[in-house]
């Protein structure tokens, strides 16, 4: 007869210590315990969308939306692949990141900086969001991106074009792919002067809030270089929705062109206003009166129907640029929803690639890790040609489109066409540009 | 002098909107005594008569173009117009260009309609309710109307341009002896201009000259009185609400062309509208329209760059300057009833 040495007990105890013990490695593992915000676990990867649902860019912050679902199927393996194919840099292939399933949460910013705060917030303390991105106003990027930059996690800039998102504003875990004002001014300007000549004289209208200041300097200065006089620049408020009363005053100031530093609900008005009050008609100094609009987007361009014809204006991107990457994105875009991707899609969408590409180089989720992978980092097959995240300020350097309000649109997407792309030696400017002043990017948080 | 003449007529363009608006609000806390937060929601549903019907009229069916590809390079499908089976291309295409004054036949039952649901469904409820109740539940209901709209429009704006004779603009300085350009002013907003007048004219008319305003007028003045004489005052004010909805829903359906409705410009039309209200009196339907026409005017001069220069920031509070002014110094506004909002 023999007896057994194994106790309940020893057993109890072995079995603990050598599941700890066969723990600890993935234990150490664990991007959970190195020391950053939201460290994901080894099956998922969670990334927050904060766009606008609801309010007056809900239709823009929804083809974000659509764009970003897109970017998780493809980086999950799902559809064509995307520009998952003309992306320069080949380390994602369709397994997700670092191995792990891409999920989302979205949030809602109702174009609200208090609002975007709280659903970034949410998304990054509930729901465990290792990056937020999304947007489509500076005033909330720039909230959200201070909030990110406390919190620790990576903040990839939607739709935001005001100098101060990557000037005064900028943040070391803070990261913009759209262009900004110094660029919409750099890449008109000459388009204008072959145009519209060198002797002119402006009139600014301008939106009463951050983009519209940084837009209207970049415009102004842009212009004066190349000889135009300013006759007068008046500010108008956000909420205004009838603007005849300031554009009544100009043909008579003396001005030949009207700069509408308006975006969104603002641009449509004013424009449908100024062409309402025969300003496209009108002859002023012996020359034809001419209208500009530095910004434009074509969900907001449809808003004004036929009154956008001829008028000049810069934007991000357009889908009918025939580069392979937008192709791909426009295919994959179009086929999936039946129609083509806004400038607001596409960033959104390179946004996400952006940063799946820089954790699987860096090959971590710490931001700062990611940070320092996106910094300095030149890919193309997105879409712009060559690009540049520039390591100073964060901001990427690209060709910058000029466009034109389509005199014959062939569909109801045909709005806008493209007459010059400016080479991006054009609009690169310093990093401590005057019109950047003021700001510094700090160090990277990479949170708990 | 010129830019004088020209901030007039921007300021009648606008204060005709608050008017016609401010008529409607202020003939139903004439009648009903209820504080309407919905009424801009009411003129946001009439530009919206205006935009279903040029979408119904341009409503498509699809004939592939071999010729042409779309933006994936699949043969392009061509939108045709059934109007244009049905009537033939040129008066098909009439038809579309006069898509907003065509919406006032549509939008006026479909907005008296409106109000009545309204009223009979929701408002009467709180007659006897504190005005804090009224303003509550209508303001509710205002935000559930822009929802519906969102759903079903979206939230960018929809362009629903004038017909063609009447976009440009008319050169008043050729006309009356200044220099060209000088004072230039779009068609449209004199149609809009003459179109509030009459529609103002018509419901003053209605209220002055009709045995069925006599008696809306008496149960103004005293509703309880006229109960006893056995009139049932609670039907007509009823249809008094589904007519102030009507002239909501009027200037909506015509400021269309001036400004692409979104489903949120009811909203910034009503606080400066309830502003009017009260600065022409609360009840008073002349001193409602005297205001809006007065505001409106004030509000252009004040945005004009030379007036700015001096005080900056004065375009964004003047209304509310005078509305302060003009309460301190007549409490009941220009025109109020006394006993008005004052138990």
């Amino acid at each position: 007869m023999s007896k057994s040495n194994f106790s309940r007990r020893g057993v109890l105890k072995t079995g603990a210590i050598a599941g700890a013990g066969l723990a600890l490695p993935t234990y150490l593992r664990a991007d959970a315990h190195t020391g950053f915000t939201n460290a994901p676990g080894d099956s998922e990867v969670i990334l927050g969308f904060n766009v606008p649902q609801t309010g007056p860019y809900a239709d823009e912050g929804l083809d974000e939306l659509r764009a970003y679902q897109l970017a998780v199927e493809h980086l999950n393996g799902g559809g064509d692949g995307g520009m998952l194919n003309t992306f320069s840099s080949k380390e994602l292939d369709g397994t997700g990141i670092l191995g792990r399933e891409v999920k989302y949460v979205t949030g809602d910013t109702q174009t609200k900086s208090d609002a975007a705060r709280a659903s970034a917030r949410s998304m990054i303390e509930k729901d465990g969001a290792i990056m937020i991105t999304g947007g489509s106003s500076s005033g909330v990027a720039v909230a959200v991106q201070a909030l990110c930059q406390e919190a620790g996690v990576i903040f990839m800039a939607g739709l935001t074009h005001s100098n101060d998102t990557t000037g005064k504003d900028k943040r070391a875990n803070g990261f913009r792919h759209f262009f900004n004002s110094y660029m919409s001014g750099a890449a008109l300007a000459p388009v204008l002067a072959a145009n519209y000549g060198t002797d002119r004289k402006a009139y600014h209208l301008t939106a009463d809030y951050n983009w519209g200041y940084t837009t209207e300097e970049a415009v102004k200065s842009s212009t004066e270089a190349l000889g135009w006089e300013t006759v007068s620049a008046v500010k108008t408020p956000l909420t205004q929705t009838d603007f005849s009363s300031y554009i009544a005053p100009v043909l008579n100031s003396g001005a030949d062109v009207l700069v509408l530093n308006h975006y969104g609900g603002n641009m449509v008005n004013s424009l449908t206003n100024a062409v309402q009050f025969g300003l496209r008609d009108a002859e002023v100094n012996g020359k034809n009166f001419e209208i500009i609009v530095p910004l434009y987007s074509r969900l907001m361009a449809k808003g004004a129907g036929a009154n956008v014809k001829g008028i000049f204006g810069s934007t991000n991107w357009h889908w009918s640029l025939q580069d392979e990457g937008s192709k791909a994105f426009v295919q994959s875009f179009g086929t999936k929803y039946g129609f083509p991707p806004s400038q607001a899609a596409h960033t959104t969408y390179v946004q996400t690639l952006l940063y799946a590409d820089a954790v699987t180089r860096a090959g971590s989720f710490n931001p700062c890790a990611v940070a320092e992978a996106l910094e300095g980092f030149e890919f193309d097959g997105l879409g712009n040609g060559k690009t540049l995240y520039r390591a100073d300020d964060h901001q990427c350097f690209k060709d910058v489109l000029v466009v034109k309000g389509k005199e014959n649109p062939e569909n109801e997407f045909d709005l806008l066409e493209i007459v010059e792309v400016t080479p991006v030696d054009q609009v690169t400017y310093e990093p401590d540009h005057p019109q950047f002043a003021g700001g510094s990017l700090g160090t990277c948080n990479p949170g708990a | 002098m010129d830019q004088i003449i020209l901030q007039i007529l921007n300021g009648l363009d606008k204060g005709s909107a608050y008017a016609l608006i401010a008529l409607g609000l202020t003939l139903i806390f004439g009648t009903l005594g209820v504080v309407n937060f919905a009424h801009g929601a009411l003129f946001m549903m009439g530009a919206f008569c205006a935009v279903t019907v040029s979408k119904l009229l341009t409503l498509s069916h699809q004939v592939v173009d071999e010729t042409r590809t779309d933006f994936l390079g699949n043969p392009m499908q061509v939108n045709v117009p059934y109007v244009y089976d049905w009537f033939g291309e040129n008066f098909g295409n009439a038809l579309i260009d006069w898509a907003v004054p065509v919406s006032i036949l549509f939008a006026i039952p479909i907005m008296i309609a409106i109000g009545f649901i309204m009223e009979r469904g929701l408002i009467k409820h709180f007659y006897k309710r504190p005005h804090a109740d009224q303003i509550l539940v209508t303001f509710g209901l205002a935000i559930v109307m822009q929802e519906i709209i969102k759903y079903f429009y979206g939230a960018n704006p929809i362009p629903t341009p004038a017909p063609d004779v009447f976009r440009g603009s008319f050169d008043f300085g050729v006309a009356f002896g200044f220099d060209p350009n000088a004072i230039i002013y779009p068609y449209w907003r004199l149609v809009y201009f003459f179109f509030s007048v009459t529609v103002i004219g018509g419901v003053f008319a209605f209220l002055q000259f009709t045995t069925f305003g006599m008696v809306v007028r008496a149960g103004m003045a005293d509703r309880e009185t006229v109960g006893l004489l056995g009139i049932n005052i609670d039907k007509r004010f009823t249809v008094m609400f589904g007519i102030a909805a009507a002239v909501a829903g009027l200037a909506g359906v015509m400021y269309v062309p001036i400004n692409p409705p979104n489903y949120h410009m009811g909203m910034d039309f009503l606080v400066l509208s309830f502003v009017v209200v009260v600065v022409g009196g609360m009840g008073s339907l002349p001193g409602a329209v005297a205001a809006g026409f007065l505001l409106g005017i004030l509000e252009s001069f004040a945005s004009m760059g030379a007036v700015i220069e001096v005080l900056p920031g004065i375009n964004q509070i003047i209304i509310y300057l005078v509305a302060i002014i003009i309460l301190l110094t007549r409490p009941r506004g220009l025109m109020g009833r006394k006993g008005v909002m004052e138990e």
